[in-house]
């Protein structure tokens, strides 16, 4: 492997754990908006208890990955950062005020109605900007004049691919999200939450299915090069389609565990992160070796090497000093059955 | 406004509103730390209810932190894509090493404030050093690219293109270590002299409450010993930083000191502004030869002046003001925890009288102040280079226009963000007064 792909992979890394946890995280917010007034079951009290922990958590890894971008490919941080400083802007905004909100509802409660929109709201429009980051790096919207790139918003806003993105990014959101907190709801024994949960997600996941059809389709269009790169990656896709089906499955299926429970949600939160897996290792490796189509490739837009194997050691050691750290978060706040059941203890 | 200085406005704006909470993010722990360690010392639990309040207002503050340190660190790539294109092949290790601090910090954070009922007490100890530690090592590395800014090392520019990069060599450049000291030390400073005001201010309005007055004199006299060392050693290290610039930005001193003329023996101009025409301080205190003392602790030290260098490397005058405004207020916190020190342990009388707790208010404002005005000197006093000799700002600013508008979104949402902090500070403590801890305990112990 090339320096220079394993630096992509490191970055594709950040950006899928990311992904998955902010879509998490995002959609926890927005479903605990939904059942507000639904004071009979405790949906909202577990989309809160996951989320409190975990958003500082999840907000350092965009740190990381800006980091991991600029200081990997300093090049295409260059034309990234001139493009998307109207689209990024908005992001920070929104981001600054939802995760202000999420501290001060814990420490002020009376504010948590105002919270709850807030952080509802804001978990809808920030990964739907989030994701446009995806098409704009197709290159079709980007204009480059006198040297100088400029993002054509007009052209943007106008295009069936962005739609089918923003709308992959939310229906993806709610699925991963209320499959989440079907499990976690499922392992702390909250058996109303479970029941929502498992039901948004049924319903969600095929919505979500339909987006990644309609991603393919207008990308046939819009970005040809992409669409048939990733045809070269077809048992990947195929593969990602039949995980779809394992979830939808393990959620019909009687649970092993406790008889009379219909659902094995543990499996097909599983089933459901390999098939965005997949996908998106079929979505990244047709992209290479392009990072902007088609002026920046990995190799065009590298840092200098010395410093890529200076980064890389403090990567290992990085890697090995917080790796118990994780560990025992995970144990305090996803196993820890004195957390997850607070509420019937008191 | 041009393009490029509604950029460094913009870029301006959110520092500034940032190094508010970084700098408590740094300075509280620490005084956590201390209560801590006070209360394991002296089995007195007045201490802990500190910490514990202590706690509660670092959480809040850390909700502002870290948005508002994600916003700086993003903005970086979206206003300065130049700047950033360099920092990212030469002086990305301590942004890199940054974010496992940051990890390190969010991740005990959470843990303290979420968990703290179910893990043993020496774990939550370890869990607020641990995040005390990574909040400090965020400010030295942040601080370190600062440092880079204006003393560059460890790579050379060669028609346009970046060779020889050796990173840890630009890690490790000349103003590195005496610049990460400067922030670190000034922070706890500021850190504990916040603490002394707030104790201050509820003296003044406690003073008939014998139990809740002596609880603040307490808080205070902790936060104005601590205040006090850090202001020296701030001190101290302060007259280092600015031996540095003599011999790594001597424009800058020039600037900072308001002298135009190359000569030894140079006075120190105190107060005053700089005045182009006349190339002199007006209405300055002159004191004949002691700036060249301080720059290389000789009478005979040659001091460069301004004159030396073509104007447009010149650093905008009143950087001279923002100079002898930081100095000025470090010097004046420094003695007032002289004349705390000498009242308290040299004339040994028990209780400072009332009027003296109003410089003691108005201590941990001035404090941030100071920070405030170190922050825009040491950046404006670069200009016009992003970095030293090798790089300027206009180099480095983005090519998308339209920032005014951002500069007004960014301004009025810190605006509200503050506003929000202040709000959930006189909701939750005035909740949680001080009272119901103290009572509860009293009684506690009445029915032990």
């Amino acid at each position: 492997m090339t320096d220079e792909l394993i630096a992509i992979s490191i970055l594709w890394g950040f950006i899928f754990i990311y992904a998955v946890m902010a879509t998490m995280d995002f959609g926890a917010g927005f479903w605990s908006m939904i059942y507000i007034n639904r004071q009979q079951t405790n949906a909202t009290k577990i989309a809160n208890r996951y989320l409190s922990p975990t958003w500082e958590v999840t907000n350092v890894f965009i740190v990381a990955i800006v980091v991991a971008l600029f200081s990997f490919f300093p090049r295409a941080t260059f034309i990234l950062g001139t493009v998307l400083l109207i689209p990024g802007s908005i992001i920070l905004l929104l981001l600054a005020i939802r995760s202000a909100f999420l501290v001060f509802a814990h420490m002020a409660p009376t504010y948590e109605k105002v919270l709850t929109y807030i952080s509802g709201v804001s978990g809808i429009l920030i990964p739907a900007l989030l994701i446009s980051v995806l098409p704009i790096t197709h290159g079709e919207f980007i204009e480059t004049i006198d040297g100088v790139s400029r993002l054509r918003l007009d052209r943007l806003f106008t295009s069936p691919h962005e739609y089918a993105f923003i709308g992959f990014a939310i229906a993806s959101t709610l699925f991963l999200s209320s499959l989440l907190l079907a499990d976690y709801s499922n392992y702390a024994d909250e058996m109303e939450a479970y029941q929502v949960y498992r039901r948004d997600a049924l319903m969600v996941g095929p919505i979500a299915f339909i987006m990644s059809l309609l991603i393919m389709v207008t990308m046939r269009n819009e970005a040809r090069w992409l669409y048939d790169g990733m045809m070269d990656y077809l048992p990947w896709l195929i593969a990602s389609v039949i995980m779809f089906l394992v979830a939808g499955a393990a959620l019909f299926l009687p649970s092993m565990k406790h008889k009379g429970r219909k659902g094995m949600p543990r499996l097909a939160v599983i089933a459901i992160v390999l098939q965005y897996f997949f996908a998106s290792y079929a979505y990244g490796k047709a992209h290479l070796p392009y990072m902007i189509y088609p002026d920046v490739t990995i190799q065009s837009g590298f840092t200098h090497p010395n410093t890529f194997r200076a980064l890389f050691i403090t990567y290992i050691v990085g890697f090995i000093i917080l790796f118990p750290g994780f560990i025992y978060f995970w144990r305090l706040f996803m196993k820890d059955r004195r957390y997850l059941q607070q509420e019937k203890q008191k | 406004m041009d393009h490029l200085l509604t950029a460094r406005s913009l870029f301006g704006t959110t520092m500034a509103f940032h190094i508010i909470f970084a700098t408590l993010g740094v300075g509280i722990p620490l005084m956590v730390l201390f209560a801590e360690l006070l209360y394991q010392k002296t089995k007195d639990r007045d201490y802990a209810i500190m910490a514990n309040r202590w706690t509660k207002g670092f959480a809040i503050l850390l909700g502002i932190a870290i948005p508002s340190g994600t916003i700086a660190g993003v903005q970086l790539s979206l206003l300065w894509p130049g700047f950033m294109e360099v920092i990212g092949k030469v002086m990305s290790l301590p942004f890199q090493i940054e974010i496992y601090a940051f990890f390190v910090e969010a991740l005990f954070m959470s843990i303290y404030v979420y968990a703290a009922d179910r893990i043993a007490p020496w774990m939550r100890i370890l869990s607020v050093t641990l995040v005390a530690i990574g909040a400090m090592a965020s400010a030295i590395l942040i601080t370190n690219v600062h440092a880079f800014e204006g003393t560059p090392a460890g790579f050379r520019i060669e028609n346009g293109e970046i060779v020889d990069v050796d990173p840890w060599a630009a890690f490790f450049n000349p103003s590195f270590v005496v610049t990460a000291t400067h922030v670190v030390l000034s922070a706890f400073m500021t850190g504990a002299f916040v603490i002394a005001s707030i104790a201050a201010y509820k003296m003044l309005r406690t003073h008939n409450h014998k139990r809740l007055y002596s609880f603040h004199r307490k808080a205070l006299m902790l936060g104005l010993t601590v205040g006090g060392i850090f202001s020296l050693l701030t001190a101290m290290n302060g007259h280092e930083s600015a031996q540095l610039l003599h011999e790594y930005q001597p424009e800058k001193l020039a600037a900072a000191e308001g002298l135009f003329e190359t000569q030894s023996h140079a006075p120190l101009a105190i107060g005053g502004y700089t005045d182009r025409e006349t190339q002199s301080v007006k209405w300055a205190i002159e004191i004949p030869w002691l700036l060249s003392f301080l720059a290389g602790n000789s009478f005979d030290t040659v001091v460069v002046g301004l004159n030396d260098f073509p104007e447009e490397w010149w650093p905008p005058l009143f950087v001279h003001t923002l100079f002898n405004a930081m100095v000025g207020i470090g010097m004046l916190l420094l003695l007032l925890s002289i004349i705390g020190f000498v009242w308290n342990k040299v004339l040994k009388r028990k209780e400072f009288p009332r009027w003296f707790m109003w410089p003691v208010i108005s201590a941990g404002p001035l404090a941030m102040l100071g920070i405030e005005f170190g922050w825009i000197f040491a950046c404006t006093g670069r200009q016009p280079w992003v970095i030293y000799r090798m790089m300027k700002t206009e180099e480095a600013v983005t090519q998308s226009t339209n920032l005014g508008t951002l500069f007004i979104l960014f301004t009025i949402v810190y605006i509200f963000l503050f506003i929000a902090v202040v709000l959930v500070f006189k909701h939750y403590f005035g909740r949680h007064p001080v009272e119901n801890e103290l009572d509860k305990h009293q009684n506690h112990s009445l029915l032990v």
